[in-house]
Order: C-alpha cells, then structure tokens, then sequence
C-alpha cells in the first residue's frame, strides 16, 4: 500500500489545492455547463440549444451533429442533408484542435457515470486484473459501421449509453437507466475504466478522429519526474504515459500524441513537480534542455480550453 | 456482441401499429437509417404530438412517433418538424400537409360505428381536416329500420393523411376508426390490372373494334344506349316516363 493517501495529495501541498484540481474543476463545469445548455431549454423554457448530442441546433442557427452517428446514418446508405453535413464539419472541426478524445473528458455525460464507478472502485480498494483488451472498442466500433451497412438501420443508438443518457435526461429516460446501471457497475467491478478506456465505440471513433489534434498534453519538464506515480493512477489511459516520460532515450518526443488521451489534465494537475503541461503538438523533439523555454508556451495553451 | 446487435436491430425494426411517424418521415427501414434521434422535430411540434421513444418503448429507441389516440397531428402548414430534420430522415420535398402520408384511417369496427347503427354521429368525418374528400359520408339504406338512411363514414385514402384526428376524436370508448401503417393497411392491385371504363374513357371510343351490337330483350318503352348513357326510359305519350 502507498504511504499517499490518495494520488495528488503531494501536489496540493506542493502547488497548493486550486492548481492542484484545476483541470478536474474545469472539466466537471464544462461536462455540467454542456449538459445545462441543452437542459434549460425543457426545464425554464430558454431555448438557447434545442435538440440533444446527436444533432443540435444552437440559437436557432448553427446546426451542430455527431460525427458517430453520422457515419452511422451513411453507412446504411443514406445521404444526409445540409444541416446534418454542416454540423458534422462544425464539431470535426472543433475536434481537430482540442483533441478527438476531448469530447469523452470535457462533453460526454456518461464520463461522469464512469467517474464515479472509478472513484468508489478506488474507495472500495476494489482490484481485479481484466483481461480486456483495449483494442475491443475499436472492434466494436467497426461492427457499428459495419451492421449498419447489411441492416440498413442504424443500430449502435438502440443502446449507446452516452446517447441514451443525454437523450434520457432531456426527453425522458425510460429504460435507459437499466443501461447505464449496467455501465456503472461493469466500471464499478469488472474492468477498471472498463467503458470509457475498452469498450466504448463512441470514444474509439473520437480517438481516430483526434488522432492528429492539435492542443495536447506535453511533458516537457520530464527530467523532473520523481516516479511517484500519481499521474499513471489517475490517467483512464495509463498506457500512454510510461513511454512519453521513459522513454526519452528511445526517442520518444515529449508529446503525449496517443490518440487515446482524453485530455482530462488530470495527470498536469496531480503533478507535483509539475512536468506536465496543456500546449500543442508541434516541436515533439528528443531534448533535455528545451523545458525552460517550452514551458513558457504554457499559458497560451491553457486558455483555449 | 455484434450478432446480438444485429439481431436486436432486426427485431426492432418494425413499427407498432398504433406507432405513427411524423409527416415526410421515409419509410420505416429507410427512415431507421437516416434519423439520428436528435428530437429536433420534436422541440419544433408546437403541440407536443411528437415523443422520442425511449428504451423499452416498441419503438425504436429515440425515434420520434406519435399515437393518434393520444394526441394527432394537427397538420401545421408550415411542417414545423419536417423543416427541423436536420438528417433528411423527414423528407423535405414535403412541402403540402396534405400530401403527407403517416398512415391511413380504416374505419374497421363496423358493429361499434354509431354511424352503422343508423345514429348520426358523424364526428370522424366532422373533425377531418379533409372533411368531404378523406372522409366522406356514403348513404345506405337502414335495413333495420326499413325506411331510413344511414351514413357511412367511408375513408378516401386519395385525401387521407393519416393524421389521426379522426382517431382521436371517435366517441367510442376504444376508437372504431383508427390510423394504421400503410404497409399494414394499403391494398395494391397487380400492375396489369385495367378498368374497361377508365380505358373506354382515356381512349375516347371503344376499344373494342368495331363495337359489339348488344342484343337486350328490353320490356316495352326502354332501350340501350351502350356508348354513352346506358339504359333509357323511353317517354309515353303523355311525357313521363314509365317507371
């Protein structure tokens, strides 16, 4: 057992409690502020955004859709019109620069579901190795695609939970609470961050989507790593983060360019020698020395979150 | 997984009976591929007709419908949902409400119809939106009675949008009119079907050529015209006609 009690508890005493749950902060107000937007429009009558996650419209202009189910409707052959296409090109876009896997961290609500089954797993001390692959999504994601093509219908949304939970909450659930009960307790004792990191479709197609994005998390200051091991600890994808901060011999840049980070920041903020930072892809060369001057990028980087 | 799945879809693929889709909506199969459950039209229906389903409805999950004898349609003419639908999945090139499709009126409970009873209810066929084209009123003899008339609401499906008013509005404790699938409730004559009238009538003359002398044994005073009006009452001499 660590001596710690809990990942993060050094950075608030290094960095003090505010830099050192920022990006968590942040994050939960931006899952909550999306979530709101789409909510205040049924519940006060204030239609700032009408629709739900697969398609929107906002202020009864910009139309806004899914990229997923997009994909989804055109593989069962049918071409969709200028409002869906518009809105599709909109959110590629927007997730072209912050990330593909920004949307699973900052937007998707069913991260607060898998959250939690995290947080109590950890609380419970409840282990378990799974033997799931991580690559399992990215199978699920192309029989979505697929079934969709010798069925004509879209099949994936009868039980996507991301969708059903955001539809649920804004135009009735129904029986989808069975789903994401199902969601909550496989997290919960199955596979740690089984969904969101093994299984999910959604999020295997908005890492693809994000695989060349822009704004990323960078180790610049990696010589500083005291290998303590917070930032593997809360990472939903801890796979990504041996090689950035080891593996400077082997040339690994000081980019983390998984597809797969979500770009939470949660490991910028439970680093107390605050190796990590928010900043951009570009300049990902193999150097010891670059940290002071890469680290001024810092800010620039932050804000547009 | 993915076999379930595909399973799944199959089995959830058709559409309750009392299940109605919005104006302009594609077929089912077609339509199931190109909505993307957004409830854009829904937020769009200012009367609140149009739901998502949600799971564990018989609808496919987060496809909007509606049921008829709940709430119908009100045929905005302005086709608020079909200008909402982002996808095409509600088809634009429905710009007249009365050429929308959502199913069609079968007045199929003939022993409950108050109007089959002889009794002037006639509600369905007031409250169409179509009144004298989707619904007419049929005249027919009272054989109960003997000496009165009785009324047949009688669904035209040229004019009728399946709107469900009718449905909805039918005083009866369960509706003996209601709106159903078109695939469910449409009959289609075979392609090689022809009227002889509507030939006769397209082609101007007989197509018969030249046409065939009918022989009638008609009683005295009535003769056959068989090119145009059939059969007439000849005129006695003082002026009327022998009936």
């Amino acid at each position: 057992m660590n001596s710690k009690a809990y990942p993060g508890q050094e950075a608030i005493i290094a960095n003090g409690w505010w830099l050192a749950n920022r990006w968590l902060i942040s994050r939960r107000l931006s899952q909550v502020g999306v979530l709101g937007l789409f909510l205040i429009g049924p519940w006060f009558g204030w239609w700032f955004v009408e629709g739900n996650l697969s398609s929107s419209l906002i202020l009864g202009i910009l139309p806004l859709s899914d990229p997923y189910v997009f994909l989804q409707s055109l593989a069962t052959g049918h071409w969709p019109e200028t409002a869906a296409i518009t809105g599709v090109l909109m959110v590629v876009s927007f997730y072209l620069i912050v990330g593909g896997r920004a949307y699973c961290a900052w937007v998707c609500p069913v991260n607060l579901v898998t959250d939690a089954a995290f947080w109590l797993r950890d609380r419970l001390g409840l282990g378990g190795a799974s033997s799931l692959s991580r690559k399992t999504r990215y199978w699920l994601l192309g029989a979505t695609l697929l079934i969709p093509v010798v069925s004509g219908q879209i099949i994936w949304e009868l039980v996507n939970p991301v969708s059903m939970l955001h539809r649920g909450l804004i135009f009735g659930f129904g029986a989808a609470w069975v789903v994401l009960l199902a969601v909550f307790i496989f997290d919960l004792f199955v596979t740690r961050r089984g969904w969101c990191s093994h299984l999910c479709p959604m999020g295997a197609f908005y890492s693809l989507l994000g695989t060349h994005s822009v704004i990323r998390v960078r180790a610049d200051n990696r010589i500083a790593c005291n290998d303590c091991l917070d930032c593997y600890k809360v990472c939903p994808e801890q796979q990504i983060i041996r090689p950035v901060l080891k593996e400077a011999d082997k040339g690994t840049g000081p980019v983390i360019d998984s597809a797969n980070c979500t770009n939470c920041g949660r490991c910028i903020d439970v680093c107390a020698p605050n190796i990590f930072h928010m900043g951009l892809r570009f300049n990902n060369k193999v150097s010891v020395n670059t940290n002071r001057s890469d680290r001024s990028n810092h800010s620039s980087g932050v804000e547009v979150l | 997984m993915s076999l379930g799945l595909g399973i799944y879809s199959k089995q959830s693929r058709s559409l309750p009976a009392d299940a109605l889709r919005p104006p302009g909506a594609l077929k089912e199969p077609d339509f199931l591929g190109a909505c993307l459950r957004c409830g854009l039209c829904v937020r769009d229906c200012p009367y609140d007709t149009l739901g998502l389903a949600t799971a564990g409805d018989d609808v496919n999950t987060g496809t909007p419908y509606f049921k008829a004898r709940e709430v119908p349609c009100e045929m905005c003419d302005d086709i608020p949902c079909v200008v909402a639908c982002p996808s095409g999945a509600l088809d634009k090139s429905l710009i007249n409400i009365d050429d929308a499709r959502m199913g069609l009126a079968v007045l199929f409970d003939q022993e409950n119809c108050l109007n089959f009873q002889g009794l002037r209810c006639d509600v369905c066929y007031r409250v169409c939106p179509a009144i004298n084209q989707a619904i007419t009123l049929e005249h027919r003899s009272n054989q109960r009675s003997g000496k009165h008339a009785m009324f047949i609401p009688t669904v035209n499906s040229d004019h009728c949008t399946g709107c469900g008013k009718c449905e909805h509005a039918c005083v009866l404790e369960e509706a003996a009119i209601k709106i159903f699938p078109l695939s469910l409730v449409a009959g289609k004559a075979d392609d090689h079907y022809r009227m002889g009238w509507e030939e006769k009538s397209q082609h101007g003359s007989s197509l018969v050529a030249p046409d065939q002398e009918h022989l009638y044994n008609l009683p005295s005073g009535q003769r056959y015209d068989y090119d145009k009006e059939g059969l007439i009452f000849e005129e006695n001499s003082s002026g009327e006609a022998i009936q």
